[in-house]
């Protein structure tokens, strides 16, 4: 497929690894809190938010990436409180929000006319066909997390600790977690046509799972999820340039043997 | 009413859902005081507590700590001075935070937010650290512990805090007598060389600490008894409290 390289090819793959490592790093890293915090489902509910608002802004000619964040802003705001009802299991709650969601994304699927070329990129993602703004908003993301780990390390460990504990300490804990909730939505819209909203679910999963049972140290956690992300989606695009397959079912399954290796060298068993 | 009292609770009803499970509770308990707080399990203790702290939400009533209205708004700073440590924890063992990571937490809301640990923290966390005896598995793993080590571990994250309020929820109730009585012995220490006003709760009557004088019977939400350990610890009124027959009791 890539052969001869020309500079239009180039330019398109030199975008495509930046979104991997940017794409690997920003999944990688809100995964960790995902899997701490013990809310797989929140990364469920917020890619098929962001997939349904994507959906929708296709549906009446609005940006979907835009309409994407918006609504993977609005689940996020959906989300902390009913993680805070304690007469309701979180993860059942936001499987209910989630298949509203995914209903809605479908209906919205349905009523689209013409090619669903489009849509279908936001389902399975399309890491060679990225715009330049697309790079831009996967960077800031990227950047802003970086940010925030680095300014609020500390309370950031005492939440994933234990949240009652965090608050109890004097820690705005409930701003500390809805802050990660909503960069967890955030990274998850803007990486909705990088590697799609289907297969985030395990990109966000899978390397933190990984690092997990490799570290008891939560910075080295952070970085070998990060790591770990980045090399699976560098693998998936290398797969998909040499041998033209689907970058995400690359991606996803690299982060499983990742986790498979861990699990085999785990100090932790 | 005394206004000098650094807790006090004022007709104070806490409800989940539509249960009342503190009803119409009145309590002042001065600074300095090592109050225990016995009953059985249900009776309120740890809502008793986490109302204390501003952790739970009350449906009526007023609480003062340290002289100020707790109000949502306040509760942040006030439990900045109030060491909790919770009744049960229930960590996964691979969770990637170790030991002295958790007692630095004590600091962390003290410190506030952005800024880093100085010098100084890090001393109280070793100071802590060395009066609870937990020096020698520092960089452990915090779930690789026994229920003791943790207890210790809880009690000293509370006391980097620096605080003038300690509670305590059934620290000693799921350890080993050896354990039990190592613990007993270290709040016995902390409370008779800190002077720290400490509410220590527990379901049962064997545990309460030798220093604390003051003892509230509590049963489905009320304080049945607030007064000195002697009388409290009478056969009939135990007996009511958990309600078996008197001559059964252990006293
Ligand atoms: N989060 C909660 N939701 C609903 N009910 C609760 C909750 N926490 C405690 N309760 C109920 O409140 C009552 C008092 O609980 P608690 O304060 O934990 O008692 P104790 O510590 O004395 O065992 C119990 O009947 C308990 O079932
Ligand atoms: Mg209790």
């Amino acid at each position: 497929m890539g052969f001869p390289i020309t500079i239009f090819h180039y330019k398109f793959l030199l975008r495509a690894i930046f979104a991997s490592i940017l794409g690997g790093l920003g999944c990688g890293m809100i995964g960790v809190w995902i899997i701490l915090a013990r809310i797989p489902f929140v990364g469920v509910a917020m890619s098929h938010a962001a997939f349904a608002g994507a959906i929708t802004g296709l549906l009446f000619g609005l940006n979907p990436l835009l309409m994407a964040i918006l609504f993977a802003l609005i689940a996020s705001g959906l989300i902390g409180p009913v993680a805070e009802r304690a007469d309701l299991d979180p993860n059942i709650s936001l499987g209910i929000i989630f298949s509203i969601l995914l209903g809605i994304a479908f209906l919205g699927m349905g009523l689209l006319h013409g090619p669903k070329t489009e849509a279908l990129n936001f389902i399975w993602g399309n890491i060679l066909l990225l715009s330049d703004s697309d790079l831009l908003s996967l960077l800031i993301i990227v950047l802003v997390i970086l940010l925030i780990l680095i300014l609020f390390f500390k309370e950031i460990m005492a939440v994933l600790f234990h949240r009652e504990i965090a608050r109890s300490v004097g820690i705005p804990e409930r701003s500390i977690f809805y802050l990660l909730i909503t960069l967890a939505g955030l990274t998850v819209a803007l990486s909705l046509n990088t590697i799609g909203g289907l297969l985030i679910f395990s990109l966000i999963i899978n390397p933190p799972s990984a690092a997990y049972q490799l570290t008891y140290d939560l910075k080295q956690m952070f970085f070998l999820s990060g790591l770990f992300g980045v090399i699976s989606c560098l693998f998936g695009l290398l797969f998909s340039y040499l041998f033209n397959t689907p970058t995400g079912a690359v991606i996803i399954i690299t982060s499983s043997v990742i986790f498979g290796i861990a699990l085999i060298f785990s100090p932790k068993r | 009413m005394n206004a000098s009292a650094i807790i006090r609770l004022k007709d104070v009803s806490v409800a989940y859902q539509k249960d009342l499970v503190l009803t119409k509770i009145n309590l002042q308990i001065d600074e300095g005081e090592f109050v225990t707080v016995l009953g059985p399990n249900g009776a309120g203790k740890t809502t008793l507590l986490t109302t204390i702290n501003g952790l739970g939400r009350i449906r009526g009533g007023e609480v003062w700590i340290f002289g100020i209205r707790l109000t949502p708004s306040r509760a942040g700073e006030i439990r900045k001075e109030i060491g909790y440590v919770p009744q049960i924890l229930n960590l996964d063992p691979r969770m990637p935070i170790r030991v002295r990571d958790v007692v630095r937490i004590g600091r962390f809301g003290k410190v506030g937010l952005i800024h880093r640990l100085s010098s100084r923290d890090e001393d109280i966390v070793d100071e802590v650290m060395a009066l609870t005896g937990i020096k020698d598995f520092s960089l452990r793993p915090i779930g690789h512990l026994s229920g003791g080590e943790l207890q210790k571990v809880q009690i000293a994250r509370a006391l980097a805090q620096e605080p003038r309020i300690l509670l305590l929820d059934e620290p000693t109730s799921n350890l080993d007598l050896r354990a039990q009585y190592e613990l007993l012995d270290l709040i016995e220490q902390i409370y008779l060389e800190r002077s720290i006003t400490i509410v220590f709760v527990t379901h049962i009557l064997s545990h309460i600490p030798p220093s604390s004088s003051r003892l509230l019977l509590m049963k489905r939400g009320k304080i049945t008894f607030d007064g000195p350990r002697g009388r409290a610890l009478q056969r009939n009124r135990i007996g009511d409290l958990y309600g078996i027959p008197d001559h059964d009791l252990p006293l």
